[in-house]
């Protein structure tokens, strides 16, 4: 059947078909995972709180993120007026881009991969830079006092926790010599997860991306008590949608990336391995994992206030994740165990 | 045919948002023209194989100096009838200081010739692409052949830091600030103290 429809058509453009047929197998199950985050979010926060959270349309209300999408599909767009209209426009399609381009370099499997690049942490790490344009953008564009300000601190707490991410992340690939995401995970198959030599750093990751995603306790761009929703207060409707479905989609990128650099991505949990569970299944459990904290902090921690979370970012955060680095990298060349020396 | 027909699109849009930054009215449109101009030449970079020096392009100015850049735009509170009143005021300035940047231009364009061993450098990158990633290849020589230079520059940067934050550090008396020692030094014993108060005679 492949050789037949290849046979047809010329090469070039079979390679592309192929590359957007990859594309849709990431980007589909991605959306359905979007809709299935909000979902575990409104029923784990539920049973935290002793309710029973969404439970109406559908068995166990399974339906309701189907609904709530049908809802903002049919809502009206508003334009506020005095908005810079383009801009406006742009920012929550970027912020959705930006969300679903980051996953060309996760590795879902051994070669399971939609571009295996040789710089693929820094091609995580840009990407995840730009998210901070989406909501500034749409903080400026809405000529108005909350989404502005709310904007205003979203660009700085996300600049200020990058710092620190970055650390962490050098920390992980001196450790396994190599800046290909496949080849960070096949290191750790060969010596060990990382969450176990680099534990301090795995907590500052997941404190990091907590803040990078704009999560509570760290969701001051969006504070409803203070900002009414922040920055996307103007929003409506589809627009308004696609800053959900962004935040949920980086929230799932982010656990992604934790689990490839600190969980070994698809490898089994070890002692494990006998199960007949393929690498991709082991690698949504660990997401799945990542997100419960996600969503257990949510219903947990109160907000931080905004210096306290200044201070933690830059005088806790990346002083000690500098050490660290240092640390780790006096270890592996002390001990002879830099890769690439044998 | 189609590398060609993609560096042309990242050409043309990159000189096409360079050409906006400094026509577009409001600053903060030409600052987000700033920004896709350097998305534009990262993309460049990527078609020239050089895939570091590209993400390192958008981490670093796309990622971190531009948004300061917006950052800052964007708070100015600027009257876009005013700042066009001075137009023909200070026109004459303007050619001047064009002028002489033109005339350098071209001087430097005149003088300008290829290094004799260009051919024989471009053809034996150090070390050979196939061999060794880019990253590797760039690391290598940073950290031996210029480890000085780079050390050097850290200085640059460092000195930098220091200045800026000496310039912002003031002390305000009288202010009241978390100090998080203090209060996790705090204990029971030195935080409450337990007083007798006798009917009517208060502390």
């Amino acid at each position: 059947m492949v050789d037949l429809l290849s046979g047809l058509l010329p090469a070039e453009i079979w390679r592309l078909v192929v590359i957007v047929l990859q594309i849709l197998a990431i980007v589909l199950p991605l959306l359905v995972a979007v809709a299935y985050l909000t979902y575990a979010e409104r029923k784990v926060i539920g049973a935290i709180q002793l309710r029973k959270g969404p439970n109406v349309v559908g068995p166990l209300g399974l339906l309701q993120p189907l609904a709530d999408g049908a809802k903002l599909f049919l809502k009206e767009t508003i334009l506020p007026t005095g908005a810079n209209k383009v801009v406006f426009l742009v920012a929550p399609m970027l912020t959705f881009i930006l969300a679903l381009i980051a996953w060309a370099v996760i590795p879902f499997d051994e070669g399971w991969v939609l571009a295996d690049i040789n710089v693929g942490v820094l091609y995580l790490f840009a990407i995840s830079s730009l998210g901070v344009y989406g909501i500034i953008m749409s903080g400026w564009a809405s000529n108005s006092k909350y989404a502005f300000l709310g904007g205003l601190r979203s660009a700085a707490q996300m600049v200020s926790y990058e710092v620190s991410m970055g650390l962490v992340m050098i920390s992980v690939l001196i450790s396994a010599g190599s800046l290909n995401l496949s080849d960070i995970v096949l290191r750790q198959k060969e010596t060990i997860w990382y969450v176990i030599p680099h534990f301090p750093m795995f907590i500052i990751y997941v404190v990091s991306i907590l803040a990078e995603t704009n999560r509570a306790p760290f969701d001051l761009p969006e504070s409803e008590s203070e900002l009414v929703a922040g920055y996307n207060v103007e929003y409506s409707a589809m627009t308004f949608a696609l800053f959900f479905l962004g935040e949920y989609a980086n929230m799932i990128l982010m656990s992604g990336i934790c689990v490839v650099l600190f969980l070994g991505g698809w490898l089994a949990v070890p002692g494990l391995e006998w199960l007949p569970i393929p690498g991709v299944i082991w690698f949504a459990l660990k997401i799945c994992a990542i997100l419960f904290i996600f969503l257990w902090v949510r219903a947990t921690f109160p907000r931080y206030r905004y210096d306290q979370l200044m201070r933690l970012g830059w005088k806790i955060f990346l002083p000690f994740s500098l050490l660290w680095l240092v640390l780790t990298s006096g270890v592996l060349v002390a001990f002879g165990w830099l890769p690439g020396q044998g | 045919m189609i590398a060609a027909l993609i560096f042309y699109m990242f050409a043309a849009l990159t000189v096409g948002s360079a050409v906006m930054v400094i026509s577009a009215r409001n600053p903060v449109n030409s600052v987000l023209f700033l920004i896709l101009c350097f998305f534009n030449a990262a993309g460049l970079f990527l078609l020239l194989g050089a895939e570091f020096l590209a993400m390192v392009l958008v981490v670093v100015y796309v990622g971190a100096v531009a948004v300061l850049f917006l950052f800052v735009v964007m708070m100015l509170d600027i009257n876009f009838l005013k700042l066009r009143e001075g137009f023909l005021q200070y026109l004459p300035t303007g050619a001047v200081v064009g002028l002489v940047l033109l005339v350098e231009l071209a001087t430097l364009f005149g003088g300008w010739a290829f290094a004799p061993d260009v051919e024989a450098l471009v053809r034996s990158p150090m070390p050979p692409v196939a061999e060794v990633s880019n990253t590797e290849a760039l690391g290598r020589l940073l950290y031996t052949t210029y480890a000085y230079l780079f050390q050097a520059s850290g200085l640059v940067l460092l000195v930098a830091m220091v200045g800026t934050i000496l310039l912002t550090l003031r002390r305000r008396e009288g202010v009241r600030k978390q100090v998080i020692a203090d209060q996790v030094a705090r204990t029971a014993k030195n935080s409450v103290e337990i007083v007798k108060v006798p009917t009517g005679g208060g502390i």
